[in-house]
Formats: structure tokens, C-alpha cells, sequence
């Protein structure tokens, strides 16, 4: 792992996390509510009349329920990336061991 | 000429008169009429069988390739998970369907797209189970068939440009799309499916550029981690890198 490389990754993540917390920062006002609710309005707005004729099977039983799972969600992700470069960076470390190794002898 | 010059008025005017419209990533349980549920599970359907024929021959070829189809099916998990707040006062959350697009072709998306879009309809109640086929297409097809041909123009310029704009572009499209589709079943009523368009692209767009913005630069960061263990990984992206 150059350090280059890893300085220009921190750079472009320091980027990202600019651009999510600036909205944050300049919009005090803002609700930046759980957008999927509010979309019903603007469909109720075009087509008043309109029915959704099928519920959701399950549903969260609160916001806090619902954000668990959007966590778990993330988790399981996360996780396996985590454990996907972890492995391949263990496997890089060993070669590089057992290469310097061969070389002494 | 005069229907363009129209249709740019109309989204400007919408734009600034209508900012307080929010919306979501995927289409609510039930907002689809029938008809278009149908539709659009129809059209998604055969997308889905051929990218599942694709992965399990890519595995079959390449035994190591598991990993890392894994891999961009994880990364699909954890950004359909983040819902993050955008200028226009909103949250939405990016796709993460670009990265498979490029390492794998666009067909095998389809299938890591509908694995977490059933997670979210199942459980979370984002999304749904008659809306499945509408946002399968968005997400898992549309998307990434823009950010993989997006990727095949432009990888040879500048890889890591390509990298950004393509997931950037895949996940732009894919809420075009969506607002394709919900213009479609809901038409306005005065001035039919291109008001509604203009509507729900208004909504969009200005909500999801940063978001897209954000998926283009994590795509570049993992791309290129990914590319640089390519040799312990047992996999080929590029060479000489």
C-alpha cells in the first residue's frame, strides 16, 4: 500500500464527507425528512384520486426500528467489505514475508 | 425546436417555483397502477434470468471472481443504505449498482440490485413488492447499463474520470428513470405524462446531483483499492497497474 495512493483516497473521502454534511450546515431550516412519504403528496397532488392499492406486508414499527434495520443493512455490507480487504491485505503481507524469507536463505 | 424550448421553461420554472418537493429512491408499495406493475416486472424479468446465467458462468470460469461479485454486492448493501441529506433540504440515498456495472458487466447487477431491493421491501417497507419490477429497472438495469457503456468510452482517456462518471452518470439515470415511470402511471391531469415528467425530474434531479457526485468519488476510492489487490485477489482488471 503506497502512501500516495492511500493519501489521495483520504483526500477524495474527506470530499464526500464535505458535500454530505455542507446541506447540513447551510440548510438550517431544512426538515430533511424520510423523503419516501412525502412523495405520496406530489402523486396525490397530480392524480388526487389515486389509491395505492397494496400495502407493505411489514412494516417498521417505529423510525427507530426502521433505521435498525437500514443499519443492519449497512452493516452487512460494510462488513464483508472489511473482511474482503482484510484478506487480501493479509495476503499480500504473507507473500511479501515469505518472498523476503526465500531471499535471506 | 418550440416543444424543447417548452419543456426547458417548464423544468426551470418548476425548479425554482416547487422547492420544497421531497422524494425518495424507490417507488412506495402500491403507487404503481397494475398494469404498470406488470409492465415493468415483465420487462425486468428477463434481465434477471440472463444476469444470473452470467454470474454462475463467470464463477464457473473463475472460481476467485465469488469474492468480489461479493464484493460490489456489498457495496450495493451499504450505499442503498445511506440516506443522505442533499441541497434541496431532502434525503435520498445513491445506488452503488455503477461499481458491479464496470467490473462485471451490466446483466449481473440486476440480480445483486433485486437481492437488496427484496431486503428493503421485505423488511423495511421502502420500496415494495408490487413496485419490485419498476425499481429493479431502474436500479439494477437502467443504471447500470448507462454507467457500464459510460465506463467502455471513456476507460481509456482518464481511468479514474470514467470511473466517477460513470457511477455518477448510472446513478443520475437511475432516478430519471424513476421519474419516467412515475410520470408515466400518473399523468397530469391537465397537461399529461411531460408536466408530470417535468415534475418529478425536478424533484430529482437537483436532489440526487450531489448524492451522485458523492457515489462517483467512493466508486473511484474502492475501484482503485480493489485494482491495487488485484494480484492477491486472484482477479484481472487491469494489467500493468
Amino acid at each position: 500500500m503506497n502512501l500516495k495512493r492511500t493519501t489521495r483516497n483520504l483526500l477524495l473521502f474527506a470530499v464526500v464527507i464535505i458535500l454530505i454534511v455542507s446541506p447540513l450546515l447551510f440548510l438550517k431550516e431544512a426538515e430533511f425528512s424520510g423523503a419516501d412519504g412525502q412523495a405520496e403528496e406530489v402523486i396525490e397532488e397530480i392524480n388526487p384520486n389515486y389509491v395505492p392499492w397494496f400495502n407493505p406486508l411489514i412494516e417498521p414499527a417505529s423510525g427507530e426500528i426502521e433505521s435498525l434495520l437500514f443499519s443492519v443493512q449497512a452493516a452487512i455490507g460494510a462488513g464483508f467489505i472489511g473482511y474482503f480487504f482484510g484478506f487480501v491485505k493479509g495476503k499480500k503481507s504473507t507473500e511479501s514475508e515469505s518472498k523476503s524469507k526465500n531471499e535471506k536463505n | 425546436m418550440k416543444k424543447r424550448i417548452y419543456l426547458i421553461t417548464s423544468l426551470i420554472s418548476v425548479m425554482l417555483l416547487s422547492p420544497n418537493y421531497v422524494f425518495g429512491m424507490h417507488i412506495m408499495e402500491g403507487f404503481l397502477p397494475l398494469p404498470w406493475a406488470i409492465f415493468w416486472f415483465a420487462l425486468s424479468l428477463p434481465f434477471v434470468i440472463v444476469g444470473g446465467r452470467t454470474i454462475s458462468k463467470t464463477f464457473k470460469n473463475n472460481p476467485n471472481q465469488k469474492l468480489l461479485f461479493a464484493l460490489v454486492t456489498a457495496f450495493v448493501f451499504i450505499l442503498s443504505a445511506l440516506k443522505m441529506p442533499s441541497v434541496t433540504g431532502s434525503t435520498s440515498h445513491p445506488t452503488g449498482t455503477g461499481l458491479g456495472a464496470i467490473m462485471f458487466g451490466p446483466l449481473p447487477m440486476a440480480v445483486s440490485g433485486l437481492i437488496v431491493l427484496l431486503f428493503q421491501a421485505l423488511l423495511l417497507a421502502h420500496g415494495g413488492i408490487t413496485t419490485l419490477g419498476a425499481n429493479v429497472f431502474s436500479m439494477a438495469i437502467a443504471g447500470p447499463f448507462v454507467s457500464y457503456f459510460v465506463f467502455k468510452v471513456l476507460k481509456n482517456k482518464n481511468k479514474k474520470v470514467a470511473v466517477f462518471l460513470a457511477a455518477a452518470s448510472g446513478d443520475l439515470f437511475t432516478y430519471i428513470i424513476t421519474s419516467v415511470q412515475l410520470a408515466l402511471a400518473h399523468p397530469d391531469a391537465v397537461g399529461g405524462v411531460m408536466i408530470s415528467l417535468t415534475k418529478f425530474l425536478s424533484i430529482f434531479a437537483i436532489t440526487q446531483i450531489p448524492l451522485a457526485i458523492a457515489e462517483g468519488i467512493l466508486t473511484v476510492i474502492i475501484y482503485d483499492l480493489i485494482v491495487s489487490y488485484q494480484k492477491e485477489g486472484g482477479y484481472e482488471l487491469e494489467k500493468n497497474n
